[in-house]
């Protein structure tokens, strides 16, 4: 792999652009391998690129229907905090934070992550308890979370109203200074292109169609539109789809899959610091390098695997983002999109082993995985590699939805990822 | 020729010198006659600091254009000097900001789309200081080393140094952006309308208004809408053809009149149909009074409409492709079809001198118009390799010169606009041609968005050279926008939509589809994203990177992501990428075309949810007499809950323990209107409220109550509330406040998904019942007197319905205070007399009024929970010391109840904590651990849940979820502080009278 920096710039500008190489091979699919990932998606990408970086797995394929980083990867709000509340949660979103702060040097791509701070509002008494109970959890974990008060609030993002008189005015809120944005796409791209050096094969537009079983029930590898593949180990890594593809190996998933839709506005000059997010009237918002407010609204009530919603539910979020943001109602909306995201019983996503031998599962992020990219990956492809759990990832096993051990963060604190 | 820059300048200062006498001079580009503007209404407007006039009906661009202003605008990265490319919501370029009075400042408008009025201002955007003198414009230097994505490779600086975020970002982020946004609240209104029809038609051009025509004389509902001030579309300048016997813009005239006197048609003008959502459900925006001098107070600024519709009809048009060559983005480079907008519209003449380059038939006529109005057209160059039929022919005759098979190989620029162009002929000579304007066409893609929103199939068309909408259910695509070519075809496709005629169509000069061409893109600076600076190069660097997909493209290069949304450049985009990867166009495809169309305004979407109208608070209906007690309120789901009652000078921490203290003493009278409250009737409703409640209901007699507890399918609390049986088939259910509306549908979802079968109905009936608890050791004593019934014998968790103070109430002897109490229901209407009653007597009697934080206070003392407070979605009813149903073969959740994680001994238990120190507080939602400073990492044994000041204790006492809590009683643990822990002594849950005594007394 051809390092990037300013120097490789310099000499490519004085070439007219010409000598760039392809930043990761687009390769064709071999007759077997030693682990097949099936989803180019940010988690299916990290978790090759540390199967082969951190594992010595570099005979892998990562199999992917469409492109690369084309699902919630390309979709999402790109939101990063590790501010959770229960312990398990902390573990995973705070090792997932850790790797953030070098992901860029470690890929040689700059991911454009930027800590800005994440302020989370609170609006009612209850919504401060909560937060403050997460402060509390958080601080006794060694994770940043801070409170502040309206006023403390309103100087770390001046165009916020804080008006007392406001319908549900600002009490306070919890500020997370590590947290931030990233840009999503390059990190679906940093991750393909240090993979591929590594030798792992990205195959897209291949669709998964099957994936086989031998006598004994393990996998053997899967169908897809151009042949069998094989590998004793295949992980899925589908996002919203992974219900789908799990049922071909006769797994069925406690996944429900919704859209989620996000929009963002036409892009203006820096007015917006860092990113706030408002649980309780459902508004979360930043705004990108390039200027545009990034706005995530919420998931249509029914499910579907159409990658579209109502136009009422991005009604509903501009709602609460102009009444926070008063300033910004005159801006317009260009553009708004939805992506599917899988949603389990608990809200927290299942990593781990699965009840066929050598199939591994990775999903269940619902609305927040973004954040967990490279956590996530580093962990599954651990829990591959050894094909036992890492211990951050043991307790998001498959299992524990018959144990009853469930994390649940959602109903917890009615907090969305 | 005088050069147009010097002349613009010499204009400036014209006017400027003409501003002292306080007069203008009229707009010097501008035809003797023709167009659609009003000619002797005159508007003055200001751009960039100077006055200029225009007339009524031009837009911000065509009343700039006849004042001879290309230069409006600097693009994104590099900040190039821009000029007006289009006429309509394709324009890239031309984005300005627009400042009212007040708040009402709009950035990133297009001045194609912005209907001048008198005094408007705008101010171009993304230049410091000045649009002539922009600093930014350094950037075009760094240029060879700002590609697509220069960004991802570089501008990290050292391992640790975190120079991306502190250094390289905020400098980035201060050059990107546009306008800057408002910096005032915006005063404006808008509105938000639903309607229905049977057609919807978007967009009034031939097609749309035949198909209008067409299904109004049919008498179905029809709404057809345009994003234009002026309905018509290409009619407005079709001056040529003859339809139904007349020329074609006096049958627009005609036809618009007819469908206006139609009472099953509405026309809607200025309103962009941005997306089309599933179930032909589609978003339009109606803009109101941006076009008015003086909007009236009474007008919302925009309105948007949500509308089914059984048909949607597309006649979206197409839209006019620029051509790649170097430098193809200077001021003065213009579509050749706006600039015949701009003359036959507005009549402007958007150059006095041009050359006409082309590689689509439809610039002939350009030519041909131009050349009519005394403009010197100098040359066409026609990129194909010949010229025939009837429109060059005309051109020619017209003794327009004309190159085919030639280039255009650059462009000059003086002063910030063009001044010349080099044109290659196909002999390989060249030859560079003074001009004041370049008008350029590369064939036209159909206006596919909303067919694509509502997934309409999308295949390529060969000779359009872009892709087509398929046809779905519901969804039909006519006119140019489906690959229609002339003006009959799109009246006939219109028409034929509704088995209509059309009308015949005559003397019309029909021009041909063109593919386009990407001759010229393969050297130098050629623009294919203009607002974005996104040039052919970046792609080809894009797809040499492994950028293979449209979307990856997209994506690192940026093109296509501005606010116009590709709108002219996306087929070259795609086009380019096919080429560079060895592919066809159509293998390729296209990227997802997004909602909306055209940028809608965040406070149309939002419309009038604003203010007190933004998720409209609930009261009660005693929400008057706590306002005129000066409660303070607290937020409590949708409602507004009196929180405290206050005397004058009182601190709520006093205020609460008067009332607390008073309640226990006397009584207290609190509103419990809020909770949520469900009738279920029916022969199954005791078996239906059996399978959902822990608790044993079936056995419950009529006349009883009993509080019941809900959990969730996997195990957990849910809600609780009160249960009590009217009569055999006959109960009264309450929900928490916040609960009310998921417990019902939770309560529907089983009652209509999982057991059909039961024959039972269910009522909400929050709104329906106030309710007022009366609480304390005097509670009977004040109730009595008002009572047509003897309550004096009413035990603990008894209902009836008797009459009191003459209102039908529902009494309930029910506590959560610890106290003898009951809580009144009675309907809505009958509660502020009730009220007032019961006041006067607990007055008497030297009670109190309390609120939601005494009530949270007492109900601690006794440890009876809240939900959502000492449960958080994780707590099963033995973690809180409540029967587990275990005698009951089922009711949701009890499966769940057997999992072996939910049968640990250290699950977190309900316990009560008590401070070493009785006056210090503890914090709701602090961690309980065993050492008073424990390393960071160290697991929690659980939390606080509640923590108050208990008046009858005298000390504080809190409540707590603790790992084998029930275990642990009598331990000394601590809670963890941010200034070091806090000793605690585990205790059991309930402070007060643990015997009941006080309960049934």
């Amino acid at each position: 792999m051809r390092r990037f920096s300013l120097a490789t710039l310099l000499r490519e500008a004085l070439r007219g652009h010409t000598g760039w190489a392809p930043q990761w091979r687009d390769a064709t699919p071999k007759p077997a391998y030693d682990a097949i990932i099936v989803g180019a998606g940010g988690h299916g990408l990290a978790t090759a690129y540390y199967l082969a970086a951190e594992c010595g797995v570099r005979n892998v394929a990562v199999v992917e229907k469409g492109w690369l980083g084309g699902g919630n990867t390309a979709r999402n709000t790109t939101i990063i905090r590790s501010n959770y509340l229960w312990e398990e949660s902390e573990a995973i979103y705070e090792h997932s934070l850790k790797l953030w702060e070098d992901l860029s040097h470690a890929l040689n791509y700059n991911t454009m992550y930027s800590p800005r701070g994440v302020m989370m509002l609170a609006h009612t008494v209850h919504d401060e308890q909560v937060l403050k109970r997460h402060i509390h959890a958080n601080r006794l974990a060694g994770i940043d979370n801070e409170w502040l008060s309206p006023r403390e609030a309103q100087e770390f993002c001046p165009i916020l109203n804080t008006d007392p008189a406001l319908r549900y005015p600002v009490l306070g809120a919890a500020l997370q200074r590590r947290g931030g944005v990233a840009r999503h796409d390059a990190v679906a791209w940093g991750y393909a292109r240090a993979a591929s050096a590594l030798g792992v094969d990205i195959i897209q537009n291949c669709a998964v169609t099957g994936i086989r079983r031998g006598a004994d029930g393990a996998v053997q590898g899967v169908e897809t539109e151009r042949g069998f593949i094989a590998a004793p180990q295949v992980g899925v890594v589908a996002a919203g789809h992974t219900s789908v593809l799990m049922a071909m190996a006769g797994v069925r998933m406690p996944l429900e899959s919704f859209p989620l839709q996000a929009l963002v506005s036409e892009p203006v000059k820096p007015v917006m610091p860092c990113v706030v997010m408002s649980n309780t009237i459902h508004a979360y918002i930043s705004q990108s390098d390039k200027g545009e407010l990034v706005i995530g609204a919420g998931t249509d009530v029914y499910t579907s695997y159409s990658q579209r919603g109502g136009l009422h539910i991005a009604s509903d979020t501009l709602e609460a983002i102009c009444e926070l943001f008063p300033t910004v109602r005159r801006l317009r909306m260009l553009r708004s999109w939805g992506g599917i995201v899988d949603v389990t019983p608990d809200r927290s996503p299942i990593i781990g082993t699965t009840p066929v031998p050598g199939l591994f599962v990775n999903c269940g992020w619902g609305t927040g995985g973004f954040k967990a990219t490279p956590g996530s990956g580093h962990v599954f492809a651990h829990t591959i590699a050894k094909g036992t759990p890492h211990p951050i990832a043991a307790p998001f096993a498959l299992d524990r939805f018959r144990t009853g051990r469930l994390i649940d963060e959602a109903a917890a604190a009615a907090v969305a990822h | 020729m005088i050069g147009a820059s010097r002349q613009e300048g010499m204009m400036q200062r014209l006017l400027v010198g003409r501003m002292f006498q306080g007069r203008l001079v009229p707009d010097s580009m501008r035809t003797e006659a023709g167009g659609r503007i009003d000619r002797a209404r005159d508007l003055r407007f200001r751009f960039d600091g100077v006055d200029y006039l225009g007339c009524e009906g031009d837009t911000l661009a065509s009343a700039l254009l006849a004042n001879g202003i290309h230069l409006v605008g600097r693009s994104f990265k590099y900040h190039r000097p821009r000029g007006i490319l289009s006429a309509g919501a394709e324009e890239p370029n031309a984005l300005v900001t627009l400042r009212r009075d007040g708040g009402r400042t709009t950035p990133n408008l297009r001045a194609t789309q912005i209907e001048l009025y008198e005094g408007l201002e705008a101010t171009s955007q993304n230049r410091w200081p000045s649009l002539s003198t922009d600093f930014g414009a350094l950037a075009s230097l760094a240029a060879p080393l700002l590609p697509a994505g220069f960004f991802y490779k570089t501008m990290l600086g050292p391992r640790g140094w975190k120079l991306w975020h502190r250094l390289f970002e905020p400098l980035l982020r201060r050059g990107a952006g546009l306008g800057h946004a408002p910096t005032q609240p915006d005063p404006d209104r808008y509105a938000r309308y639903h309607d229905h029809c049977d057609v919807l038609i978007v967009g009034a051009g031939p097609a749309g208004l035949a198909a209008a025509l067409a299904a109004g004389r049919e008498g179905q509902r029809v709404i057809l809408c345009d994003e234009q001030a002026e309905p018509g579309g290409t009619l407005l300048t079709e001056i040529r053809a003859l339809v139904d016997g007349i020329p074609a813009r006096e049958f627009l005239a005609r036809s618009l009149a007819e469908l206006s006197a139609m009472p099953n048609v509405r026309v809607m003008p200025r309103t962009t149909a941005f997306g089309l959502y599933p179930h032909n459900h589609a978003g339009l925006a109606e803009r109101v009074t941006d076009h008015l001098a003086a909007p009236g107070q009474d007008l919302p600024r925009e309105r948007l409409w949500q509308i089914r519709a059984a048909r949607v009809v597309l006649a979206t048009g197409a839209i006019e492709r620029p051509l790649l060559f170097p430098n193809n983005d200077r001021p003065g480079v213009m579509l050749a079809g706006a600039a015949r907008d701009y003359l036959l519209r507005y009549g402007v003449k958007v150059g006095n001198h041009v050359v006409i380059a082309t590689a689509c038939d439809s610039a002939y006529l350009t030519a041909l118009d131009l050349a009519a109005a005394g403009v010197e057209v100098k040359v066409v160059l026609d990129l194909r390799s010949s010229a025939e039929g009837p429109l060059p022919e005309a051109v020619r005759k017209a003794g327009i010169p004309i190159l085919t098979g030639g280039r255009v190989l650059g462009t000059h620029l003086r002063r910030l606009r063009l001044d010349s162009v080099l044109l290659g002929r196909a002999d390989g000579r060249t030859r560079w041609f003074d001009c004041d304007a370049l008008l350029v066409s590369n064939g036209h893609t159909p206006t596919a968005h909303l067919a694509a929103h509502a997934r309409a199939p999308m295949h390529w068309n060969d000779t359009w050279g872009a892709f087509l909408p398929g046809s779905i259910e519901g969804v039909a695509s006519i006119g140019a926008c489906a690959g229609a070519t002339t003006l009959a075809e799109a009246l006939a496709q219109g028409a034929a939509l509704f088995a209509a005629v059309p009308p015949p169509v005559e003397a019309e000069l029909p021009i041909a589809p063109a593919p386009g061409t990407l001759q010229g893109a393969e050297t130098g600076c050629v623009f294919v994203d203009l607002q974005n600076d996104v040039t052919a190069q970046d792609i080809r660097m894009a797809v040499g990177e492994g950028f293979r997909s449209v979307e990856h493209v997209k994506r690192y290069t940026a093109g296509g992501l501005g606010t116009d949304q590709g709108k002219t450049g996306n087929m070259a985009l795609f086009a380019l990428t096919a080429a560079a990867s060895g592919l066809a166009p159509a293998q390729v495809g296209t990227t997802t075309f997004r909602p909306p169309y055209t940028p809608v305004t965040f406070g149309t979407l939002a419309g009038p949810a604003r203010g007190d109208l933004f998720d409209p608070v609930r009261t009660t209906p005693l929400h008057d007499k706590a306002v005129a007690e000066a409660a303070v309120f607290e937020d409590v789901g949708p409602w507004k809950r009196a929180r405290y009652f206050p005397r004058k000078g009182e601190t709520m921490h006093e205020a609460v323990a008067r009332e607390v203290a008073a309640t226990r003493a006397t009584a207290g009278m609190f509103d419990a209107s809020t909770l949520g409250k469900i009738e279920v009737m029916g022969p199954d409703a005791a078996e239906f409220l059996n399978r959902l409640y822990v608790n044993a209901l079936t056995g419950l007699k009529p006349g009883s109550c009993r509080y019941a507890v809900m959990l969730s399918e996997a195990g957990f609390v849910m809600d609780d509330g009160i249960v009590a049986r009217l009569a055999e088939n006959h109960f009264h259910v309450t929900t928490t406040t916040g609960g009310a509306a998921r417990v019902l549908h939770h309560m529907e979802d089983y009652r209509q998904t999982e057991w059909p079968d039961l024959r039972v109905w269910l009522t909400s009936t929050t709104e329906h019942w106030a309710v007022i608890a009366l609480q304390g050791p005097k509670a009977r004593e004040i109730l009595i007197p008002l009572c047509e019934a003897d309550i004096s014998a009413l035990p603990h968790m008894a209902v009836r319905d008797l009459t009191i103070a003459g209102a039908p109430a529902r009494l309930m002897r029910v506590s959560f205070t610890g106290e003898l109490g009951f809580e009144v229901n009675v309907p809505a209407r009958h509660a502020p007399p009730l009220w007032d009653a019961l006041r006067a007597r607990l007055a008497a009697i030297g009670g109190t009024l309390y609120g939601t934080e005494a009530m949270h206070v007492m109900r601690a003392e006794k440890g009876y929970i809240i939900i959502g407070q000492e449960t958080d979605g994780t707590v099963t009813p033995g973690d809180l010391g409540l029967p587990e149903g275990r005698a009951k073969p089922d009711f949701v959740g009890k499966r769940s109840l057997t999992r072996p994680d939910m049968l640990l001994p250290d699950r977190r238990q309900l316990v009560g904590l008590l401070t070493e120190n009785p006056a210090v507080m503890l914090e709701e939602g602090a961690q309980l651990v065993t050492e008073a400073s424990p390393p960071p990492g160290t697991p929690a044994l659980g939390h606080v849940t509640s923590a108050y000041h208990s008046p009858a204790l005298g000390r504080s006492i809190a409540l707590a979820l603790l790992a084998g809590g029930r275990t642990r009683l009598g331990q000394r643990l601590f809670v963890a502080g941010p200034r070091g822990g806090i000793a605690v002594t585990v205790a059991p849950p309930v402070f007060l009278d643990p015997e009941g005594a006080r309960l049934h007394g």
